[in-house]
C-alpha cells in the first residue's frame, strides 16, 4: 500500500432489493491530495459506490479501509465523523436560513441557551477565508446564485472536518464562469491536502483538473488511469463501449411521403430560465425510428415535454401532420394519434393505486368503443384489457390488480400496451426499457420495430446505446440542447464516435439528413 | 360610531378577543415551521377549556389548573405526533379524529363532573386574574386599554417574544426551521426530523392549551359546549397569513381582534344583525386568505416571468 | 380478493374492536351500572321495532354526506364544506317547503334547491383554490361557520315563526316525505339515499367523468399527461359532492323527524361523512354499510343514554379512535408485511411452475 493512500474500497458488491447488481467487485483507491474522477454513464454504478462510501447504502460484500484501518460506515453521520463529506447534486440547504446558519446547522456554537450568532458568523467567515471562498455568510441561501450555493455546500462539509470530499456532478448546474471558479477552489483544496472525488462525464473538465480517473461501466470498474496518460478518446471508449449487440431482423425501410412531425428552430427554456433546447430543427416521417442519444440533462426531457404538449412555453414551430400545435392541448395532440411512453413511469405513467384496467384506458376512454356519451362501456373495457394483458404478456393475477403491485417491467408493459393500443401514427418513447428485465425490454423493442414497419414514426430516447444502435434508422446526439451529431447510416457509426459527440468532444456544425427538404 | 371606535374599551376588546386566536396561531405557526399542519388545535383548545375549569376548581388555583392543562395539551400534541410520525396516519384525518374525540369527550366529562350537558356553571372554577398595572392604570386612555387585561393576554404577548427567540435564536429553533423547510438537509447533518417534529407538536399542544384555558378562565368564566368555535381553524389561516412567524402571527391576530371589536361596535350602534356580527371572524379569515394567496400567486408569476 | 384488501378489512375490524374496548373501559370508569350500559349500547337497537327504525332513519343523512365526501375526496380535494352544505341544504329546503304547498311540487323543488345551493356552497373553496391557490381545507372550514350563522339569521329574521321559539314556520304538509314502514320514522329519504349511493358509485366508477376524477385524484401528474383538465375535475367533483350533501340536508329537513327548521348549531354530519368515507374506502357503494354501523352505534348509545347514566357522546370518542386506527398506515403493518410476503412467495412458485 502506498503511504499516500487515504482510503481503499476493495471488491465492493452491491445488489439492490429488486435484483439489480449496481456494483460488481468494484475497487477504488484514493490518495491524499488528489482530485480523482469517477467517470461513467448514468446507471454505470458510480452513484451507488459513492452511496456506499457515504454510508447511505450498506455493501453486500467488500471492505473499506480508511487510513489503513478497516472500517464500516453506517450512516452519513458516521461518514462525516470519519472525515468524509459529500456535496449532493440536489443541494441539501435550507433556503430561508443564512449561509452561516446552514454551515453551523446541527453543530451550532452556543452561548447559554442561545446560538452564539457572532461566533457562528465568525466561524463561517473564518472557514471561508481559510479556503479563499468569497462569500457573504449573512446572506440568505435563497437569495444567492447556484454557484455560491455549491460553495456553501463545500464549506458545510469542510466545517465538519471533511478530508475526503465527494462532489456529485458539481458542474452540471454551473455556468462556465462558475465552473472555472469552482476549479480554482478545488485546486486550492488539493494543495491543502484534501482528497476530492469528482463525479462527472465531462471529459474536458476531467482533463483539466483531475489527477486520476476511475472509469465505470455496467457496475464494473474499467480501471484507474493517470489522466495525463490517457486520451479523451480512450476514456470515452472505456466508458461507452458497446455490450453484446442486440440482433433484430430489421426489415427494409419504407418511408412515407408525408412528414409526420416537423420541428423548426425550437427553443425551450426551463422554469429557472436556463436554455435547454437550442434552435433545434428536424423532420420525422412515417416508417422510421429516430434515435436520440445523449447524456441525461442535455435537453431531452424538455424536448419531449414540448413535443407532447406538456410544456407550452417555447419558441419556434412544431407541426404534427401539418397542424401547428401552438394552441393544441395535450388531449388535442393525443387525438393526432401521438403516443407517449413517459420517462418516469411512476410519476406520470400510471396511477399505482388504480387497477391495471383503469390504467389502460387513460388515453382512450373517450373512444366510442369504450364509452358512450356519459358511461364507460365496462364490458368492452374488460374484454379489451384482458386481450392487452394477454397480448403484452403482463404478469398479473387479473386486470383488477393494482398496477403499483406489479414489477417494473410489467408496469412498463401496461403503459406500453395502453400507448400502443390506440394505433398511433407517432410514438415518442422516452427510456422505454429503463430498469426493466431483459425479456420485457426485448418485447418492447420488437414492438417498436413492428410499428416502424407498419409505417409509424418513432422517436426513441434512450440511455441504452445498444438499444439506440440496433433500433434507429437515423440517429441524433443531443448535447447542450443542440444536435451535436447526426447519422443516417447508423450501422457505420462506431461507439467511439458516438461517445465523442455525446461528451462534446466532437461537434458537427453541418448536419446532413435532419430535414427532408 | 366613531366615538365608540375611539374609546379605550374598543382597544381593550381588540386585545381581549385577539388572545385566544394568538395562542392558537402561535401553536399553528410552530407546527407549520416543523412542516406539519396541526388541525387538531381546535380539539386541543376545546379539551383545554374544559380541563382548565375542572383542574382549577379541583386545585382551587388558576395557576395549578393552567399548569395541568398545559401538560395535558402537550400530551395530546404528543399523541398526535405519535400517530402522524410513528404510525404514518394522515395528519388531517388524525386531527379530525382528535377533534371529534374532543367534541364528544368534553360533553362526556362535563356531564360526569357537573351533571350538565351544556355549561359548567355549577363548577366553581378559578379564572386567571386580571392585572392592574400600577402607574400605567393612571394614564388616561392607555391605562384603560392596557390595565385590567387578563394575565393570559400578557402571557400571549410574552409567548410571541419567547417563541420568536426560541425559533430564531436557539439551536433547537434552527433545527425546527430546517426540518420544516428541507427535511433531507436537516437529516444530512444528523438532525433527527422525527424528534424535532415531536418537540414542535408538543409545544404546539401546550400553546393551544393556554389558548383553550383562556377561553374558559379569562375570556369567560366557565366552559360551554363547543366553545373553541373554530378558533383552532382560524389559527391555521392566521398563521399562514403571518408567514408562520410569531410576530406575523401576532399582527394577524390583532387584525382578528380589530375585526371582532368593530363587529361589537356595529352590533351596539347599527342595525347590523347579530348573526352577521358572529360571521365576522370567519369572513375576515376567508377574505384574508383569498387576498394573501392571490398576492403570493401573483408574486410567484412575476418571479417566473423574469 | 387481493391481500391488500384483505388486510384493510382485518385492520378495520381490529380498529373497531379496539375502539369499542376503549369505550367499554371509559363506560366502566364513568358509570355506576357499566354492564347495563354496555348491554344497551350493543343490543339496544335490536330490542324493538322503533329502535330498529331509528337505526335506519339515522343512516339516511350519513349516507348522503358520506357519498358527497367520497366524491369530493376521490378527486383528492380535502374540502370539508360538506358540513355547511348539509346545513344550508336543510335551510333552503325548509324555505321552499314553507312557501310551496302543492303536493309533489313542493318536496321536489325543495330538494332540488337544497342540492343546487349545496353544490354552489362547496364550490366556493374550489373556486378559491383555482383562482388564488388558497388551501381548500382552511377555507371550507371557514364557510361552514358562515352557513351556520346565515341559517341562524334566516331563522331569526326571515322564516322564524314568532309564535314558536327558535323554530321556523311550519313546513307544508305536502312537502313531508312519506313514511315507508308504519310504526317507524323510516321515510322515502332512505330510498333516495340508497339511490344516491348507487348513483355515486355509478358516477365514480362507470362514467367518463368519474374516471377522469379518480385518475386525477390518485395521480395528478398522470392525469395531466393523459390530457385531463385538472380544473374541470376539481369543479365537477366539488359541485357534485356539495349537491349530494345539500340534498341530504334537504331530505333530512323534509323527513317526519322535523316539521320546522330548528337547526341552530351544526349537526356534525359533515365530519361523520369523513368517517364514512374512510371506512368505505372512498367508494359510495359501501357508504350504506358504514352508515349502518355508525347509526347502529349511535342508536345504541342513545338508548344507553336514556336508560343509564352514560351520555351519548361516548360514541364520538369511539368514532375518533376508529378513524385514528383505520388510517394509521403502520398499525398492524407487520401483519400486512407477512401476508404480502406470503403472497409474493406463492406468486414466485406459480412462475416457476
Amino acid at each position: 500500500m502506498d503511504n499516500q493512500t487515504v482510503l481503499q474500497m476493495n471488491h465492493i458488491m452491491k445488489i439492490y432489493g429488486n435484483g439489480v447488481v449496481a456494483n460488481e467487485d468494484v475497487s477504488l483507491e484514493l490518495r491524499k491530495g488528489e482530485i480523482h474522477a469517477m467517470l461513467g454513464e448514468n446507471g454505470a454504478g458510480k452513484s451507488t459506490l459513492m452511496k456506499v462510501l457515504f454510508g447511505l447504502e450498506a455493501p453486500d460484500q467488500g471492505e473499506i479501509i480508511l487510513k489503513g484501518q478497516p472500517t464500516t460506515i453506517k450512516s452519513p453521520q458516521d461518514a462525516i465523523s470519519k472525515g468524509i463529506g459529500m456535496v449532493h447534486q440536489h443541494f441539501m440547504l435550507v433556503p430561508s436560513l443564512t449561509v452561516a446558519e446552514n454551515i453551523i446547522l446541527g453543530v451550532a456554537p452556543k452561548k447559554g441557551l442561545f446560538i452564539d450568532m457572532d461566533k457562528a458568523i465568525k466561524a463561517a467567515e473564518d472557514i471561508a477565508k481559510e479556503y479563499n471562498f468569497d462569500i457573504d455568510v449573512r446572506q440568505k441561501v435563497e437569495e444567492i446564485p447556484v454557484g455560491i450555493k455549491q460553495k456553501v455546500e463545500i464549506l458545510k462539509a469542510l466545517y465538519r472536518g471533511a478530508e475526503i470530499l465527494i462532489l456529485d456532478e458539481p458542474t452540471a448546474v454551473l455556468t462556465p464562469q462558475e465552473t472555472d471558479e469552482l476549479f480554482i477552489q478545488l485546486m486550492k483544496l488539493r494543495e491543502k491536502g484534501h482528497t476530492i472525488i469528482f463525479i462527472s462525464h465531462k471529459l474536458d473538465e476531467i482533463k483539466k483538473i483531475c489527477d486520476r480517473a476511475t472509469i465505470m461501466r455496467n457496475g464494473r470498474s474499467m480501471g484507474t488511469y493517470e489522466v495525463k496518460d490517457i486520451s479523451t478518446q480512450e476514456m470515452s471508449r472505456l466508458m461507452v463501449g458497446r455490450e453484446v449487440s442486440l440482433k433484430f431482423d430489421k426489415k427494409e425501410q419504407h418511408l412515407t411521403d408525408d412528414v409526420f412531425m416537423r420541428v423548426r428552430n425550437l427553443t425551450v427554456h426551463n422554469a429557472q430560465g436556463v436554455l435547454k433546447v437550442d434552435d433545434l430543427s428536424f423532420d420525422l416521417k412515417g416508417g422510421e425510428i429516430l434515435g436520440i442519444a445523449g447524456v441525461e440533462g442535455n435537453g431531452q426531457s424538455e424536448l419531449i415535454d414540448t413535443l407532447t404538449g406538456l410544456n407550452k412555453k417555447y419558441k419556434g414551430e412544431i407541426k404534427i401532420k401539418g397542424q401547428d400545435i401552438t394552441n393544441a392541448s395535450i388531449e388535442d395532440i393525443r387525438e393526432m394519434k401521438l403516443a407517449h411512453i413517459p420517462e418516469d413511469r411512476m410519476t406520470s405513467g400510471c396511477a399505482g393505486t388504480l387497477s391495471i384496467m383503469e390504467n389502460m384506458f387513460s388515453n382512450q376512454y373517450k373512444d366510442k368503443r369504450f364509452s358512450g356519451k356519459f358511461l364507460l362501456k365496462r364490458k368492452a373495457m374488460e374484454q379489451r384489457s384482458d386481450e392487452l394483458i394477454k397480448e403484452y404478456m403482463v404478469k398479473c393475477k387479473s386486470r383488477k390488480q393494482n398496477v403499483g403491485m406489479l414489477s417494473g417491467g410489467n408496469i412498463q408493459k401496461v403503459i406500453v400496451a395502453r400507448e400502443f393500443s390506440t394505433g398511433p401514427d407517432i410514438i415518442i418513447a422516452n427510456q422505454p426499457t429503463r430498469g426493466i428485465d431483459v425479456g420485457a425490454a426485448a418485447f418492447i423493442r420488437k414492438r417498436l420495430l413492428e410499428f416502424r414497419d407498419a409505417g409509424c414514426a418513432v422517436i426513441l430516447i434512450s440511455a441504452d446505446l445498444t438499444e439506440i444502435f440496433s433500433l434507429s434508422d437515423r440517429l441524433a446526439v443531443m448535447y447542450k440542447g443542440k444536435f451535436a451529431g447526426f447519422f443516417t447510416d447508423v450501422e457505420n457509426v462506431t461507439e467511439d464516435e458516438l461517445g465523442q459527440h455525446m461528451l462534446g468532444i466532437k461537434h458537427d456544425d453541418v448536419l446532413e439528413g435532419v430535414l427532408y427538404e | 360610531m366613531w366615538s365608540a371606535i375611539l374609546s379605550p374599551d374598543f382597544f381593550a376588546t381588540i386585545l381581549r378577543s385577539a388572545t385566544p386566536i394568538l395562542f392558537a396561531t402561535l401553536a399553528a405557526a410552530i407546527a407549520a415551521k416543523a412542516g406539519i399542519c396541526n388541525m387538531a388545535l381546535e380539539g386541543i383548545m376545546l379539551f383545554s377549556a374544559l380541563f382548565g375549569v375542572i383542574f382549577s376548581s379541583m386545585t382551587h388555583s388558576a395557576w395549578l389548573g393552567l399548569l395541568i392543562t398545559m401538560v395535558i395539551g402537550g400530551l395530546i400534541g404528543m399523541i398526535l405526533a405519535f400517530f402522524i410520525l410513528n404510525l404514518k396516519t394522515d395528519e388531517i384525518l388524525a386531527a379530525i379524529a382528535i377533534n371529534l374525540t374532543a367534541t364528544g369527550g368534553t360533553v362526556l366529562l362535563l356531564v360526569a363532573v357537573s351533571g350538565d350537558r351544556g355549561v359548567s356553571s355549577s363548577i366553581r372554577s378559578v379564572s386567571a386574574p386580571s392585572v392592574t398595572i400600577p402607574l400605567i392604570d393612571k394614564i388616561p386612555f392607555i391605562g384603560q386599554v392596557l390595565s385590567g387585561q387578563n394575565i393570559l393576554t400578557w402571557f400571549s404577548i410574552l409567548a410571541v417574544i419567547l417563541l420568536h427567540l426560541f425559533l430564531y435564536k436557539t439551536p433547537l429553533g434552527l433545527a425546527i426551521r430546517a426540518v420544516g423547510e428541507n427535511k433531507n438537509a436537516a437529516e444530512s447533518v444528523g438532525i433527527s426530523s422525527r424528534k424535532i417534529q415531536y418537540i414542535a407538536l408538543i409545544i404546539s399542544g401546550v400553546l393551544a392549551a393556554m389558548g383553550g384555558f383562556y377561553l374558559s378562565g379569562g375570556y369567560m368564566n366557565m366552559f360551554t359546549k363547543d366553545m373553541a368555535g373554530g378558533r383552532g381553524f382560524i389559527a391555521l389561516a392566521a398563521a399562514s397569513m403571518g408567514g408562520n412567524t410569531p410576530i406575523g402571527g401576532f399582527l394577524v391576530s390583532l387584525l382578528f381582534g380589530i375585526a371582532q371589536a368593530v363587529a361589537n361596535v356595529m352590533q351596539l350602534t347599527s342595525v347590523m344583525p347579530y348573526e352577521i356580527i358572529l360571521m365576522v371572524p370567519y369572513l375576515t379569515t376567508l377574505i384574508g386568505l383569498g387576498i394573501y394567496y392571490y398576492g403570493q400567486k401573483k408574486k410567484k408569476e412575476c418571479l417566473s416571468g423574469k | 380478493m387481493n391481500s391488500a384488501k384483505k388486510f384493510d378489512m382485518v385492520r378495520t375490524v381490529f380498529s373497531v374492536l379496539i375502539a369499542l374496548a376503549i369505550s367499554f373501559v371509559i363506560i366502566f370508569m364513568v358509570s355506576d351500572q357499566p354492564l347495563e350500559a354496555i348491554k344497551y349500547l350493543l343490543i339496544g337497537p335490536f330490542t324493538n321495532k322503533r329502535s330498529m327504525g331509528n337505526v335506519v332513519e339515522s343512516m339516511i343523512p350519513l349516507i348522503f354526506t358520506g357519498t358527497g365526501v367520497c366524491i369530493m375526496f376521490s378527486a383528492n380535494q380535502i374540502n370539508l364544506a360538506g358540513e355547511g352544505a348539509f346545513h344550508i341544504g336543510g335551510l333552503i329546503a325548509s324555505c321552499v317547503a314553507i312557501k310551496l304547498t302543492a303536493t309533489f311540487v313542493s318536496p321536489f323543488m325543495a330538494l332540488l334547491c337544497a342540492g343546487l345551493v349545496g353544490a354552489l356552497f362547496t364550490a366556493i373553496p374550489a373556486i378559491m383554490k383555482i383562482t388564488t391557490t388558497a388551501s381548500e381545507m382552511v377555507s371550507s372550514l371557514m364557510i361552514n361557520y358562515l352557513a351556520l350563522y346565515f341559517g341562524n339569521y334566516m331563522l331569526n329574521n326571515v322564516i322564524g315563526d314568532p309564535k314558536a321559539s327558535a323554530a321556523s314556520y311550519k313546513l307544508a304538509d305536502a312537502a313531508e316525505l312519506p313514511v315507508l314502514i308504519p310504526g317507524t320514522r323510516v321515510h322515502l329519504g332512505f330510498i333516495i339515499a340508497i339511490a344516491v349511493a348507487v348513483l355515486g358509485y355509478f358516477f365514480l366508477y362507470r362514467t367518463k367523468t368519474g374516471y377522469e376524477l379518480r385518475l386525477a385524484g390518485e395521480n395528478e401528474e398522470f392525469a395531466k399527461y393523459s390530457g385531463i383538465s385538472i380544473v374541470k375535475v376539481i369543479m365537477i367533483s366539488q359541485l357534485l359532492g356539495g349537491f349530494v350533501a345539500g340534498l341530504g340536508g334537504g331530505v333530512e329537513m323534509l323527513s317526519p323527524i322535523y316539521n320546522r327548521f330548528t337547526w341552530t348549531s351544526l349537526l356534525g354530519y359533515g365530519w361523520d361523512a369523513i368517517i364514512i368515507c374512510t371506512l368505505s374506502k372512498k367508494n359510495p357503494l359501501y357508504t350504506p354499510f358504514a352508515a349502518l354501523f355508525l347509526a347502529y352505534l349511535r342508536t345504541g348509545a342513545s338508548i344507553m343514554a336514556r336508560r343509564t347514566d352514560v351520555t351519548l357522546e361516548i360514541v364520538q370518542i369511539t368514532q375518533g379512535i376508529i378513524i385514528l386506527l383505520v388510517v394509521a398506515e403502520q398499525f398492524l403493518s407487520k401483519y400486512k408485511h407477512k401476508i404480502i410476503a406470503k403472497e409474493a412467495k406463492a406468486a414466485l412458485k406459480d412462475e416457476e411452475a
